[in-house]
């Protein structure tokens, strides 16, 4: 198998998954990568993680962050996990108005479920979803009162993007999804915390005529729905979002209206795949990895911290299996801007160049650092075997080229690696002859892996 | 161009959400102000009464004392032409006064263009919370941006002092040059490199701060304590930028809302106490805006998204009191029939602050000319 093959299926798994272990990319490398993209978009085909086990481990809601990127480091399905987030970006739900886990963790289990399927059942669902319905205060929308907030940003950020619908059509659209609200849960003291429900209340709900984009009639959110999925605009707003998370940095969705896609021709040819099939995502996402402009976009896209930590805990090799302490890598991609469940607006996080800032940046390396600093890390460990299985000893430029390779692929350029060499240089070749020297290379390659997570190349995906 | 012997200094504070200006400074003696608001509306009885049209929030308190000492001017009525009600759009003129197209320029960060034309000092902007607003944010100007002050700087993990400072020598290395890659890798490059420039000044800060002051527990408190800190350092910073959120009051506003400005005001009381118990305040001048005010009527539960808004100008070097007009409370008035309508535009507030508190030419900033306010004595 040539680099170039190592390189694009680790591209691949950075991109639909959130990185792999040295053994797992290998594993991959095998099946080859049709067959791997294959897989990928059929996660009904994989086994599903084992939930008992889950929830032995690290039961309570408080902890569901944790579990799930416990889950995204270790489904069989990781594109699964990958949509969960890709949905939790696009449909932004916080818990700082929610308050209520249970609602939003169902939201992201609801995303898993669902995420890879139709459009239309997408939207159906998550016009449902108790948590969005809070979020957005549709259980305030009644008949003869509308709140239209649910209904402008369905029509704004989660399906058609400004400019394809009218201040009256929003109007409309709020009319057609009054009633729809949640049961109330059972109160949170002292009973803890239970599943509220969707729940559609027919005297609220409005049943005079609405005229919603060309259509007329008393129409019910349902329809709605279904006039939106068959927008071309919608195709195109989708197809936006998944080229931005997956693909390439797009410039931030609300200059959308007026800022053309970087590759107007890739958004074309998704959203041609997703008229074709009915808004099948499954399929556009099959397009999507299998396209030419998929794989030359190695490193074009600056990783979220949420593929920033899953990538390094990858690396390190650690959590393979459920053990308490998950819930410390939720509270990093925090501090890099990304706090799961409690995206800052409706409109999600500010991707691509927002993610850096000096604070940012900071927080990214910080955790990077200290991640690989540690020598018997399972990941490091395998690092170090593989240094040694190359011979007796290494010249500095082979040392940097072999942990450069080790690590990721990680493509660098020549500042970088001129650097890195220069490091390595001042200790002089790596010797595994001696093994009194065992302790200092070990030492000496964690610094090199230290510098290697902390450069630039390395904050992108 | 107010004068103080010290250079002066800005703090934006950002209500994100769209305060609630109508309930913030409150019509209280307009029936349409209570037949409109069944639900969120105050009482009359419970107002502070500023004059006999107006009073504030009873949960305002603390920004009441500083109004009746003289320092805090309210711009009344402050918004823009042709609003959507969109927060994000909303947000993003603010920041870049751009309402007709998509800005990159924020304007604080051409307001630190003009104060530190060289990039001379990477802490003339500091923005507190997480993330930097796209308000600080422009190509090739640095703004620091500040999660934890107490634990800010690289590789702080690495025990060692001799090795940190081999890699961190490394790490200026490979972040020296520009790649030429784009400009997002050119970015990386610049921002990781001021952050080793700042993180060597801002660790002296909260070793130098000294206070009597207790700030009271919040997200803004705690902003503002870490906005005093830096500023009593006297690291040069001149703008500075923080965030209150969660204004987005659509649905149970009476619970949320007055929490929201009790929090705010007894901090920001909290922050001028302090500086001025260490001689600090007379350069300090802070703006405190919101991306849009909220609906006339509410909807049963809260209101929603609106026009016409409010911001605050305080400080010592102050001319308290009302600027600008109140919006009109005539249905005939009101815009598409449900909003305020804006009686100044705050491109003409931050013209106001650019030229006669920071001492630039706001023109090019703005882009353009705007109706100014006379705020400062």
């Amino acid at each position: 198998m040539s680099g170039n093959d190592i390189a694009l299926m680790a591209h691949l798994m950075r991109r639909a998954g959130f990185g792999t272990t040295r053994a797992e990319l290998e594993a991959y490398l095998e099946k080859g990568y049709e067959n791997v993209v294959d897989e990928l978009v059929h996660p009904e085909r994989g086994t599903p993680i084992d939930e008992d086990i889950l929830q032995r481990y690290f039961g309570g809601e408080g902890a569901y962050v944790g579990i799930w990127i416990y889950r995204m480091l270790n489904s069989r399905c990781p594109l699964q996990e990958k949509m969960a987030l890709f949905w939790h970006h696009v449909f932004a739900t916080g818990l700082s108005k929610n308050e209520h886990i249970l609602a939003s963790s169902n939201q992201i289990d609801m995303f898993r479920r669902v995420g890879m399927g139709k459009m239309r059942d997408i939207l159906l669902e998550l016009s449902k979803d108790p948590a969005m319905i809070f979020w957005l205060d549709n259980n305030d929308n009644r008949k003869g009162e509308p709140n239209e907030n649910y209904g402008r940003e369905l029509l704004e950020l989660f399906s058609l993007g400004v400019g394809n619908y009218t201040e009256e059509d929003i109007k409309n659209c709020a009319r057609a999804f009054t009633g729809w609200t949640f049961g109330q849960p059972i109160p949170l003291y002292p009973h803890g915390y239970y599943t509220p429900s969707f729940m559609f209340v027919e005297e609220e709900h409005d049943d005079g005529e609405k005229n919603f984009l060309g259509h007329t009639g008393n129409l019910n959110g349902d329809d709605i729905i279904n006039i939106i999925v068959e927008q071309p605009a919608c195709a195109r707003f989708i197809c936006r979002h998944l080229y931005n998370f997956f693909v390439a940095d797009e410039p931030q969705v609300p200059s959308w209206n007026v800022t053309p896609p970087n590759d107007a021709d890739a958004i074309e040819t998704l959203a041609d795949a997703f008229m074709a099939s009915d808004g099948d995502i499954s399929h556009v996402l099959s397009i999507l990895f299998n396209s030419d402009f998929f794989k030359a976009a190695r490193f074009m896209k600056v990783k979220s911290p949420t593929e920033l930590v899953t990538g390094i805990v990858k690396l390190v090799g650690t959590y393979q299996r459920p053990e308490p302490g998950m819930g410390k890598y939720a509270g990093a991609t925090q501090l890099m801007g990304q706090k799961l469940l409690d995206p800052p607006t409706v409109e999600g996080w500010h991707t691509g160049k927002e993610w850096i800032d000096g604070g940012l940046l900071t927080s990214r390396v910080n955790f990077a650092v200290r991640e690989v600093s540690d020598a018997s890390k399972p990941g490091i460990q395998d690092i170090i075997t593989r240094l040694k299985s190359n011979g007796n000893s290494l010249s500095p430029e082979e040392f940097v080229d072999k942990c450069l390779e080790l690590a990721g692929p990680v493509e660098v350029g020549d500042t970088t690696h001129q650097y890195l060499t220069q490091f390595a240089e001042a200790d002089g070749a790596l010797n595994f002859e001696d093994d009194d020297a065992a302790a200092e290379n070990q030492a000496r390659i964690v610094s090199l892996l230290q510098l290697i997570v902390a450069s630039r190349e390395y904050q992108f995906a | 161009m107010a004068t103080t012997r010290k250079a002066p200094v800005l703090v934006v504070v950002q209500l994100t959400g769209g305060n609630d200006f109508m309930n913030t400074l409150i019509p209280y003696t307009a029936g349409i102000y209570h037949d409109s608001r069944p639900v969120v509306g105050i009482k009359a009885e419970d107002v502070l009464p500023l004059d006999d049209t107006l009073g504030w929030n009873p949960h305002a308190a603390p920004l009441k004392a500083m109004f009746d000492d003289g320092d805090v001017a309210v711009v009344q009525g402050i918004g823009y032409p042709n609003s959507n009600r969109s927060h994000f759009r909303a947000m993003d003129i603010w920041h870049t006064c751009e309402p007709e197209k998509i800005g990159t320029e924020g304007w604080v960060g051409q307001l630190v263009r003009e104060l530190d034309p060289r990039s001379e000092n990477v802490l003339t902007a500091v923005s507190f919370g997480q993330g930097l607003p796209r308000a600080c944010a422009l190509p090739g100007i640095p703004a620091t941006s500040v999660g934890d002050l107490d634990n800010y700087g690289l590789m702080t993990s690495i025990g060692d002092e001799g090795q940190r400072t081999r890699a961190l020598e490394i790490f200026k290395g490979m972040y020296s040059t520009p790649v030429g890659s784009g400009i997002v890798m050119d970015y990386l490059s610049q921002t990781g490199l001021d952050v080793i420039k700042g993180a060597d000044e801002l660790k002296k800060a909260p070793a130098m701060y000294k206070s009597d002051v207790e700030y009271p527990q919040s997200s803004i408190a705690k902003s503002l304590r870490d906005v005093a800190r830096v500023h009593l350092a006297a690291l040069g910073t001149r703008v500075f930028y923080t965030q209150h959120g969660g204004y987005d009051n659509h649905a149970n506003e009476v619970p949320t809302h007055p929490r929201l400005l009790k929090e705010l005001s007894e901090a920001i009381q909290a922050f001028f106490t302090d500086l001025r118990s260490q001689n600090a305040s007379e350069e300090v001048a802070m703006l405190v805006f919101t991306e849009f005010g909220r609906r006339i009527r509410d909807n049963a539960s809260g209101t929603d998204h609106g026009t016409g808004g409010g911001a605050f100008i305080i400080g010592d070097n102050v001319k308290g009191g009302l600027y600008a007009e109140y919006p009109s409370l005539d249905p005939a008035r009101w815009v598409h029939g449900e909003d305020l309508e804006h009686t100044i535009d705050f491109r003409g507030i931050y013209g106001t602050l650019l030229e006669q508190w920071m001492g630039v030419d706001a023109t090019p900033i703005v882009n353009g000319n705007f109706e100014q306010i006379y705020p400062f004595a």
